[in-house]
């Protein structure tokens, strides 16, 4: 098992080569550089001070050159400073983590904690009054655009009823208050975006168990167990929904980047500090170093995510073995 | 049942007992406020304003956008700098003189300045900011404004002097860029200044100074007690990034921010209710900036001034600002700041006139001879593609507009929308357009060299639509080498006058801005230069106070 495992990470490491290569190549057929986005029309600034600019961020080396210096760089784990305010990649990484993390990481025990019992039941129940309004429930919520139910949930709740704030993460005299309130200030930030993000994450989950579910309930082995007579309950929780869950532990699995990765829109929304929103602000910036720090990341633990839910796989799946 | 029912008897009357004593309560303290002396002082009182994005990098010569070079103008000081009426005045220079011959300006120097962190502030940082800038190693985006300094002499601990090798008019205003600590970054190179914790941890000598920055969170400043001129009467300055203007449009009503800028649309019709204008109080004056179409030059389509003009008469500009801006802008005829000494009331107008227009057509030979309801010339049919960046809604919305207008004369137009670095790189830099829509910033001083002279008509320059005309380059370079504000008035008059009858580019319109104020603060006067320019003497009586500290 563990040579699996060592096997595998080893084979990782072509795969982030390859992955940061392309990205670097995409981030620079795509016309323009950091200069032209930020000077582009600016009459002060001339083409002769753009051109030292590029300079001094190492732009005017061939492109093969940049990415072995970013290569080199990588190995000690240095992932360079931004091109737009010169802070250390992973300075700025590190201060929008843990926000996406919290976020996101509550939204996913919230969508599984309601998915799985919904999609179970609506399994267990098919054609029932049940599953027909969870099921309606579910594709409302798949279908609603994230940024227009936040919007709706912002306007009834923060601003009619001023039950919650508006938006924000914490207040900015935050400094100000004892950590206890500090922390119930987060969690009456987090209401909002969580239902959300909950909401609209809801119904894929939850069909995946609820299809997963009904496939093995039609099993042999399942019809074996109610012809000896066990009861449902028995049946369903302890039979069935062991084997109904090995697809959503492939999909566990998949949902670790995006517990990094944030959501632009949504974060944009709810002026929340995340990573999305780093992410899509170094692209549209030309900020190379941030971009591909943020690339390398995601991928990682992408592939990280990949390994883990093949290694549950083997955990819960006695058919399965890694040698 | 009885019990219960008392017990609501109860509650109720509590509620009228309580309301009640809060009504008299209520009555005392609108008593208090009544006698309350309205008159500027210090409170310890917050200001929270909206931005739509952070500040990148706190040091003035290296701060190219908005968010950035906004907090550096309330921590830093200039040596000059703008006044209400976008007139220069000192500031860290009590004083200046400038030589007969023009090239030499000495400044005095304030001795009574400290930096924040307790320096004295002399002559030696006005010398350190200004090299910094002017070495190329440090690739400073600004340095070309700089570029004719020749020398920079320390006279005394105050008094300073800066040798320029021509006459640079616009040296006085360029020269109330920030001035940062020598003891704080000497020695520093390149690199090393963009990383210095000093970029985020700035030390100025301005009235406020950095308390606590959270990336795209918030920014708190503190009062800088000790301002030379006075300590600011609001306590601490803070900027919310939101980066959503709706967003921030709730955060405003439920009192989350005190301030925000407008958009056309929220100050027409979302806040014309008496609750609104009970808390706020909505100003509105030019921005400086204009939105403009532009056309290439060098296309025969558009070489005949006649043709250009046609295009304009064509356009109704009145409609065109209802439409787009809510009626909130003004219509531009040229490329000065509206209301200033350069900008031209007398200039040849183009009111829409279509008859007109179509009648300068066909005088430049452009006649519907096949009738296929467009214009042709020597069998070229009249119809050339109008270009704008993504993501400004305005820009794609004229360009719609603007389509229509010329059908209407005969012209076919298309309109394509591109992705705003492809649309300079591909399109404006490599002067690869017909005609396109876009807006210019304008700086304060009236020099317009970077975008119309023929010079800046060369590669990369912003003079893309190759603009040429040798009296408007003899009139620009007049008006940058005299410091004779009547003689650069003339000039820059003349300029408006020729750049309006050749419609190089149809200037559409100036745009409002549209700021919206919590009405606690008083002292707001708005003027030319916006409404921040005294934000040191902004303040909030007592009675009003919202947070404390």
């Amino acid at each position: 098992m563990i040579k699996y495992i060592l096997k595998r990470i080893s084979l990782m490491i072509p795969m982030l080569i390859g992955i940061s290569l392309l990205t670097l190549l995409i981030m620079h057929l795509s016309p323009g550089d950091p200069t032209s986005m930020r000077y582009g029309l600016n009459p002060e600034v001339s083409g002769s001070a753009r051109a030292q600019l590029q300079e001094l961020y190492g732009l005017d080396k061939p492109f093969l050159e940049q990415y072995i210096s970013w290569l080199k760089r990588i190995v000690t784990l240095d992932f360079g400073r931004s091109f737009v305010d010169n802070r250390p990649v992973i300075e700025k990484i590190g201060e929008r983590l843990p926000a996406t993390l919290l976020l996101q990481a509550s939204a996913l025990i919230l969508i599984f904690s309601i998915a799985m019992p919904v999609g179970v039941l609506s399994a267990v129940k098919k054609n029932s009054l049940f599953d027909k309004i969870t099921t309606f429930l579910v594709f409302i919520g798949f279908a609603t655009p994230t940024f227009w139910l936040a919007l709706l949930l912002m306007r009834v709740f923060a601003f009619e009823l001023e039950w919650f704030p508006v938006s924000g993460m914490s207040p900015w005299y935050a400094a100000y208050m004892t950590p206890f309130e500090r922390v119930r200030d987060i969690l009456w930030h987090l209401v909002l975006p969580l239902l959300t993000l909950a909401f609209t994450g809801l119904a894929s989950l939850s069909r995946y168990v609820r299809y997963s579910m009904l496939e093995v309930i039609k099993q042999d082995y399942i019809r074996t167990a109610r012809a000896k007579g066990l009861p449902d309950k028995k049946i369903i929780y302890k039979h069935a929904l062991k084997n109904a869950l090995l697809p959503v532990i492939t999909i566990l699995g998949m949902t670790l980047p995006a517990l990094i990765g944030g959501s632009f829109i949504f974060e944009t929304i709810f002026a929340w500090p995340g990573m999305g929103r780093l992410g899509y602000m170094s692209i549209m910036q030309y900020d190379y170093p941030v971009v591909m720090g943020v690339g390398i990341i995601s991928v990682f633990l992408t592939l990280v995510g990949i390994l883990i839910s093949d290694i549950l796989y083997a955990a819960v799946d006695p058919r399965i073995r890694y040698e | 049942m009885t019990i219960d029912f008392r017990k609501k008897m109860q509650k109720a009357l509590l509620i009228i007992g309580v309301s009640f004593l809060l009504f008299v309560t209520g009555l005392s303290f609108s008593i208090n406020k009544a006698f309350a002396k309205d008159e500027p002082q210090v409170t310890h009182d917050a200001y929270v304003s909206g931005a739509l994005s952070d500040a990148t990098i706190l040091i003035p010569f290296l701060a190219d956008d908005s968010a950035s070079s906004g907090i550096c103008g309330l921590v830093y000081n200039g040596l000059t700098k703008v006044d209400k009426d976008l007139k220069v005045v000192g500031e860290l220079a009590k004083d200046w003189r400038i030589s007969d011959d023009k090239l030499r300006i000495i400044f005095y120097l304030q001795d009574n300045v400290y930096w924040q962190d307790g320096v004295k502030f002399t002559a030696e940082d006005v010398k350190f900011t200004f090299e910094t800038i002017l070495n190329p190693d440090n690739a400073v985006p600004y340095i070309a404004s700089f570029q004719d300094i020749e020398s920079i002499n320390i006279i005394d601990d105050y008094t300073i002097e800066f040798i320029y090798s021509r006459p640079y008019a616009p040296a006085l205003l360029k020269l109330g860029m920030g001035i940062i600590p020598k003891h704080i970054f000497f020695g520093l190179k390149g690199q090393q200044i963009r990383n210095s914790k000093y970029a985020r941890d700035p030390i100025g000598t301005g009235p406020y100074r950095l308390d606590i920055w959270k990336t795209d969170e918030y920014i708190i400043l503190d009062s800088n007690k000790d301002y030379f001129e006075h300590e600011p009467y609001v306590s601490k300055y803070v900027e919310r990034i939101i980066p959503d203007q709706a967003v921030q449009f709730l955060e405003l009503i439920t009192g989350g921010i005190d301030s925000m800028g407008l958009s056309p649309y929220q100050y027409k019709y979302r806040t014309d209710t008496e609750k609104f204008n009970q808390r706020f109080n909505k100003y509105k004056y030019l921005a400086h900036q204009y939105t403009y179409i532009g056309y290439n030059l060098s296309d025969p389509m558009f070489a005949d001034k006649k043709v250009r003009q046609a295009l304009s008469y064509a356009i109704d500009k009145e409609a065109i600002i209802k439409g787009v801006l809510m009626g909130l802008g003004e219509e531009c005829t040229g490329p000065f700041i509206k209301d200033t000494y350069a900008y031209n009331e007398d200039v040849k107008r183009y009111p829409y006139n279509p008859d007109k227009a179509k009648e300068l057509l066909s005088l430049a030979g452009w006649k519907d001879t096949d009738n296929d309801g467009i214009l042709d010339k020597d069998g070229v049919p009249f119809s050339f593609k109008l270009i704008t960046n993504q993501g400004n809604k305005q820009r794609e919305d004229i360009a719609t507009i603007v389509q229509r207008y010329w059908q209407d004369i005969g012209i076919d137009v298309e309109v394509q929308t591109i992705a705003f670095v492809t649309f300079l790189k591909e399109f404006v830099d490599k002067r690869n357009f017909q005609a396109l829509i876009l807006g210019w910033t304008m700086p304060i001083d009236a020099d317009c060299y970077n975008v119309w002279h023929s010079n800046a008509a060369k590669d990369g320059g912003l003079n893309f639509i190759g603009y040429s005309n040798p009296e408007v380059d003899r009139l620009i370079e007049e008006g940058r080498s005299t410091y004779d504000i009547d003689r650069r008035a003339k000039c820059y008059k003349e300029i408006h006058a020729i750049l309006a009858e050749e419609q190089p580019y149809t200037f559409l319109y100036f745009p409002y801005s549209l700021p919206a104020v919590n009405k606690r603060f008083k002292g707001i006067v708005p003027a030319p230069a916006g409404i921040s320019y005294n934000f040191i003497d902004w303040y909030v009586p007592e009675s009003e106070q919202r947070y404390k500290f």
